[in-house]
C-alpha cells in the first residue's frame, strides 16, 4: 500500500475516537408540556441528555405506562463497548502501519459487523423497554406498545419521539468509509503495477 | 344623582351610538354594569390595543415591580401588557406558598418586637451599577415596623430582611446609591430615642425637646448583596418623607424631603402645615461614610434583627445585633445642609444628569427646581439663612433654578424620560403633567383616573431612563372596573411617552395598594432566572435525596420527624403510623424533581398552619400538632401531573401513650418508581 493509503487507514481508525466525544444516538421527545423538548443521548460508554437530570425526567414520564426505569447500570454494553472501540482503534492503526490490503478489508468488515450488531442490540433494547410493561401501570391502553423508533419519528400518546444517529455514529461511518476507500485505492495499485504483482512483490 | 349627571356630561362627546346604547340600557332598567356601561374615559387612540398587545406565547418587553402597600408584598407585572406574573411575599405571611409559615421561612419575619407577620411596603428600588439598574436585586421598605428587605431577582424570592433601630415609619426608604455602596433609609415618624436602642417613656408634650429622626446607611456587599447597617445619622425631629440619590456631579449626595419642621406632635394635619417652608435635606453620604470611618461615629446599644436565607439549605436564620454607630450632624461639618422647600414637600427627584432636584410640594402652587451647581456655590459662599439644630440652612433663592408655574394641583412625584422632559403626578387635579427641564414650561397634560400617587418611568430615577412608557398608580378607582363591593382593586394606567403628546394605552387593576414601582428591560433579568434548585446542592439538614432514605423517627417524648419525598405522582412515605395526640410533627418534604415548573405542595388536614409549596430540589417543613386521635389525610396541593389527584397519603394518630409503633411505607410491594436523585 502507498503511504497515503496507510495514512487513510490510520485516519479511519482514529475517527472512531469521535465516539468518545459525541453521543452515538439521540432520542428527542416533544409534547405540548415540553416546549423545550427532552433529549436522551446514548453514548458508547454512558447515557446523557439535554440536561443533567434528563434520565430522571424520562423515567418519571415512563413510569405511568409501566416502563422499566432506564439506568446506565442496566446496560452491560456501556461497560464493554468502549473497550471494543479502543481495540478497533489500536488494531486499525496497526493495520495501517503494516499496510496489508487484506487486513484493511478484514478490519473494515469486522467494524461493519460490529456496527450492525450494535444497531440490532439497540433495537432489541427498544423493544424490551417498549413492550415489557408493568401490569400494574397506571396508564394502560389496550394493545398499545411504546417501542420508540429506531430511526425517524413516531407518536407515542402525547409524545412525538424522534430518533436519529448523532455525531458519534458519524465516527463509525467515517471509519468504514475511509478504510473502505483506502482498500479500493489500494486495488488500483495492483492494476497500475501488474509486474510487481506477478513477481510476488509485496503489495505496497 | 350628581354622579350620574357627571357621567352623562362626560359621555356627551362620545359617539351618538354609544349614547343610544347607554340610554337604551337605562330604559330597560338594567343595572349599568350588565349593560356594559363604562367608567369615565378619555378618547384612547385606535392603535392603543396594538401597542399593549403581547401575543399568546410572546414575552413582555419589561418587568415591572409594583409595591403592594398594605399587603406587604411586591407584584410583578409584564409591560406593556399589564399582565400579573408573580406576587413576591416580603413582609407578610403568604399561605399560598408557606412563606412565613414554614419552619424555614419563619425567621424572616422576626423582629425585636417578636414575630411581625405583616408590614406596609411602599418603595421598591432596583440595585444599580454605574447609576443604572442592573437586574440583580430589588430593595424594598417595611414602613410600619422599620425594615429593609432584599429580593434576589434570580429566584424572585425575599432573601434578606434587616430591621432598623432608632426608626419609626421607615417611609423614606430604601434608596441605593449609584453602585449600591449604601442603601439609605430615613424615618418618617420621629421618636424620643433613649440612646439604648429603644424609645423613652416620655410625655407626648415633649415632642419638640425629645423627639429625633434617623437616617440609616446600610452597606451592601458588592458581590452577594448582603446588607449590613454601617451607621446612622441622628437628625432633627422632623418627618423625613422621601429621598433620592444624586448622579453625575451630585452622586456623592442624597436628598430628603422633610415636613413637620414645626415639630408638631398631634393633629399633624394642621400642626405640620403651618410653616410656608419646610426643608429639603442634602446629605453628602461619601463624607458621612468618611466621618464614620475616621472615628467621628459614636456607638450606642441597640437591639435589632437581621434575617437571612441560606442559599443552599433555604433556611432563614436571625442574628440579633446589639449595637449601632451614629453620627451627629452638628459634629460633622459639610455633611448636611437644609434647603428651604415649599410647604410640606413630598417627592424629591433628581434628573438623569444629576444637576436638578425637583421638589413636589403637595400643598404648593408651584414646583421648585433646585440646581446642584448653585447649591455647591451657595455652600462655598456661605449663603446661609441661619441654622437648625446646628445644620446650616441655605438661602432659597441662592439654590433655586426656577419654579414650574401652575403645574396643577397636588404635585407629588416626578420622573424623567432622558430626553429633557419631566413628568409630575398631580394627586388633587388627577393628572400627569409633562414639562421641560430646560425652561420649566408645561407642554402636555394627561388626565388619569383617579388621584395619581406615584408615577414610574422604567429607569426614570436613574442615569439612563427607558423613556417609552409611564405607569401612573392611582389611589382611587371608583367606576374604572366592574364593581366588586366596597373594596376595589387599585388602578394603574400605562401611558405612551415616546412622542410629543402623551398617549393613554391601558388600565390594569393592581394588588392591594401600589405606591412606588420600578421597571427594567426583561433581558437584564430573564436570562438569569433559576429554573429549579439542584438536588445535589441541597444542604438542608433534613433533606432526603432518594426514596430509600426516607424516615419517621420519634425524638424525645413528643417530637416526630418525618423526612419524606415528593415526586410525580406519590409521596414517600404515604402511610405513617405511630404518631400520638399532642406530638409536634415536622414534615420535612423534599421535592425530588429536577425539571422546570414542577413544584409539589403539601398540606395536612386540620393543621393550624398553611400549606407549604416545595420547589424542585428544595426541602420545606410544615409543622403540625394533632389534637385528636384518628386518621388524617395529607396530599399534594399543586396540580403536578396526570395522577396528581392520587398524590395523597394518610397519617394515623393514636391517643397519648398508645403503644402503636412508628411505621411507614409507600406501596404494598416494590414497584417501578423512579425515585432517584439524579443521573449520576
Amino acid at each position: 500500500m502507498k503511504a497515503y493509503q496507510k495514512m487513510l487507514m490510520i485516519v479511519a481508525s482514529l475517527s472512531l475516537g469521535l465516539l468518545f466525544v459525541f453521543p452515538m444516538w439521540k432520542i428527542y421527545l416533544k409534547a405540548p408540556q415540553y416546549p423545550e423538548g427532552l433529549e436522551l443521548h446514548i453514548w458508547v460508554n454512558k447515557l446523557g441528555g439535554s440536561s443533567e437530570s434528563v434520565l430522571q425526567n424520562f423515567n418519571i414520564l415512563n413510569h405511568y405506562i409501566g416502563m422499566k426505569p432506564i439506568h446506565a447500570a442496566s446496560f452491560a454494553e456501556l461497560q464493554f463497548m468502549p473497550y471494543i472501540v479502543i481495540a478497533f482503534m489500536v488494531t486499525g492503526v496497526l493495520v495501517g502501519l503494516v499496510g496489508k490490503r487484506k487486513l484493511v478489508l478484514g478490519w473494515t468488515g469486522l467494524l461493519m459487523l460490529a456496527g450492525a450488531a450494535g444497531i440490532v442490540d439497540f433495537y432489541l433494547w427498544l423493544v424490551n423497554f417498549g413492550t415489557n410493561l408493568d401490569p400494574m401501570a397506571a396508564i394502560k391502553v389496550p394493545g398499545m406498545t411504546y417501542i420508540p423508533p429506531l430511526l425517524g419519528n413516531k407518536q407515542l400518546l402525547n409524545f412525538e419521539a424522534l430518533s436519529l444517529p448523532a455525531l458519534g455514529s458519524l465516527g463509525i461511518f467515517m471509519a468504514i468509509t475511509i478504510a473502505g476507500l483506502s482498500y479500493i485505492f489500494s486495488l488500483r495499485n495492483q492494476t497500475i503495477n501488474p509486474v510487481h504483482e506477478k513477481g510476488k512483490v509485496a503489495v505496497a | 344623582m350628581e354622579t350620574s349627571i357627571f357621567k352623562l356630561k362626560k359621555l356627551v362627546p362620545k359617539a351618538a351610538l354609544l349614547m343610544a346604547v347607554a340610554a337604551g340600557t337605562v330604559l330597560q332598567g338594567c343595572s349599568k354594569t350588565e349593560g356594559g356601561a363604562t367608567g369615565t374615559s378619555e378618547a384612547v387612540s385606535s392603535d392603543a390595543a396594538q401597542a399593549v398587545y403581547v401575543a399568546p406565547g410572546k414575552h413582555d418587553e419589561l418587568y415591572s415591580f409594583l409595591s403592594g402597600g398594605f399587603n406587604g408584598q411586591v407584584s410583578v407585572y409584564g409591560l406593556p401588557s399589564g399582565r400579573l406574573l408573580k406576587i413576591i411575599p416580603v413582609f407578610t405571611q403568604h399561605g399560598e406558598n408557606g412563606y412565613g409559615y414554614s419552619e424555614e421561612s419563619k425567621a424572616m419575619l422576626q423582629t425585636s418586637h417578636g414575630f411581625v407577620p405583616w408590614d406596609d411596603l411602599h418603595h421598591p428600588k432596583l440595585s444599580r451599577t454605574d447609576g443604572q439598574t442592573d437586574g440583580r436585586w430589588l430593595f424594598v421598605n417595611g414602613n410600619n415596623t422599620p425594615r429593609v428587605a432584599r429580593i434576589d431577582l434570580k429566584t424572585f424570592e425575599t432573601v434578606e430582611i434587616m430591621e432598623l433601630p432608632n426608626s419609626a415609619g421607615n417611609h423614606c426608604s430604601p434608596y441605593p446609591t449609584n453602585n449600591n455602596e449604601y442603601v439609605i433609609a430615613g424615618t418618617r415618624f420621629s421618636v424620643p430615642l433613649d440612646m439604648k436602642g429603644g424609645t423613652n417613656d416620655v410625655s407626648l408634650d415633649k415632642y419638640e425637646e425629645e423627639f429625633r429622626g434617623s437616617i440609616s446607611f446600610i452597606k451592601v456587599d458588592p458581590e452577594k448583596g448582603d446588607m449590613d447597617l454601617d451607621f446612622q445619622i441622628l437628625v432633627p425631629g422632623f418627618d423625613y418623607d422621601l429621598a433620592n440619590g444624586g448622579k453625575g456631579p451630585s452622586e456623592d449626595w442624597v436628598f430628603f424631603t422633610t415636613y413637620n419642621s414645626e415639630k408638631a406632635g398631634t393633629l399633624k394635619e394642621v400642626g405640620a402645615s403651618q410653616n410656608d417652608r419646610d426643608y429639603l435635606a442634602a446629605v453628602n453620604w461619601k463624607l458621612a461614610a468618611k466621618y464614620a470611618k475616621e472615628g467621628k461615629a459614636r456607638e450606642m446599644p441597640a437591639n435589632y434583627y437581621h434575617n437571612k436565607i441560606d442559599k443552599d439549605s433555604h433556611i432563614a436564620k436571625s442574628t440579633v445585633k446589639k449595637k449601632v454607630r451614629y453620627l451627629l450632624p452638628e459634629e460633622c461639618p459639610g455633611m448636611m445642609y437644609l434647603l428651604p422647600a415649599p410647604k410640606s414637600p413630598h417627592g424629591i427627584d433628581v434628573d438623569p444628569s444629576g444637576e436638578f432636584m425637583v421638589v413636589s410640594g403637595k400643598l404648593a402652587s408651584a414646583i421648585p427646581v433646585f440646581s446642584f451647581a448653585k447649591m455647591q456655590d451657595a455652600i462655598k459662599n456661605k449663603q446661609f439663612d441661619g441654622e437648625k439644630n446646628g445644620i446650616p440652612v441655605l438661602k432659597y433663592e441662592s439654590v433655586l433654578k426656577g419654579e414650574v408655574k401652575e403645574p396643577g394641583l397636588g404635585p407629588l412625584h416626578t420622573e424623567f424620560d432622558g430626553k429633557g422632559n419631566a413628568y409630575t403626578s398631580m394627586f388633587v387635579s388627577s393628572e400627569i403633567v409633562k414639562w421641560k427641564l430646560k425652561d420649566l414650561n408645561v407642554v402636555d397634560r394627561m388626565p388619569v383616573y383617579y388621584s395619581v400617587g406615584h408615577l414610574m418611568i422604567p429607569g426614570g430615577d436613574t442615569k439612563e431612563p427607558h423613556g417609552k412608557y409611564l405607569v401612573a398608580m392611582n389611589k382611587i378607582t371608583k367606576d374604572r372596573y366592574l364593581p366588586t363591593g366596597p373594596e376595589l382593586a387599585h388602578s394603574a394606567q400605562l401611558i405612551d411617552i415616546s412622542g410629543e403628546k402623551m398617549k393613554m394605552l391601558l388600565d390594569f387593576p393592581t394588588v392591594a395598594e401600589p405606591h412606588y414601582a420600578q421597571a427594567i428591560i426583561a433581558s437584564k433579568v430573564a436570562p438569569n432566572s433559576t429554573k429549579f434548585y439542584k438536588l445535589d446542592e441541597n444542604k438542608h439538614p433534613h433533606a432526603v435525596k432518594k426514596e430509600a432514605d426516607v424516615s419517621v423517627t420519634r425524638e424525645g417524648k413528643n417530637k416526630v420527624r418525618v423526612k419524606m419525598t415528593a415526586i410525580r405522582s406519590h409521596m414517600t412515605p404515604d402511610n405513617i403510623e405511630g404518631v400520638q395526640v399532642g406530638d409536634t410533627v415536622y414534615f420535612h418534604v423534599t421535592n425530588l424533581e429536577q425539571d422546570w415548573d414542577v413544584p409539589h405542595g403539601f398540606a395536612v388536614m386540620g393543621a393550624n398552619n398553611a400549606e407549604t409549596l416545595i420547589m424542585p430540589g428544595a426541602t420545606q417543613t410544615l409543622t403540625w400538632v394533632p389534637k385528636k386521635a384518628g386518621v388524617f389525610p395529607f396530599y399534594c396541593t399543586d396540580f403536578c401531573s396526570a395522577l396528581h389527584q392520587e398524590m395523597q397519603g394518610y397519617i394515623r394518630v393514636s391517643p397519648k401513650g398508645s403503644n402503636v409503633p412508628i411505621k411507614f411505607s409507600t406501596g404494598k410491594k416494590k414497584q417501578n418508581i423512579p425515585g432517584v436523585a439524579s443521573t449520576k
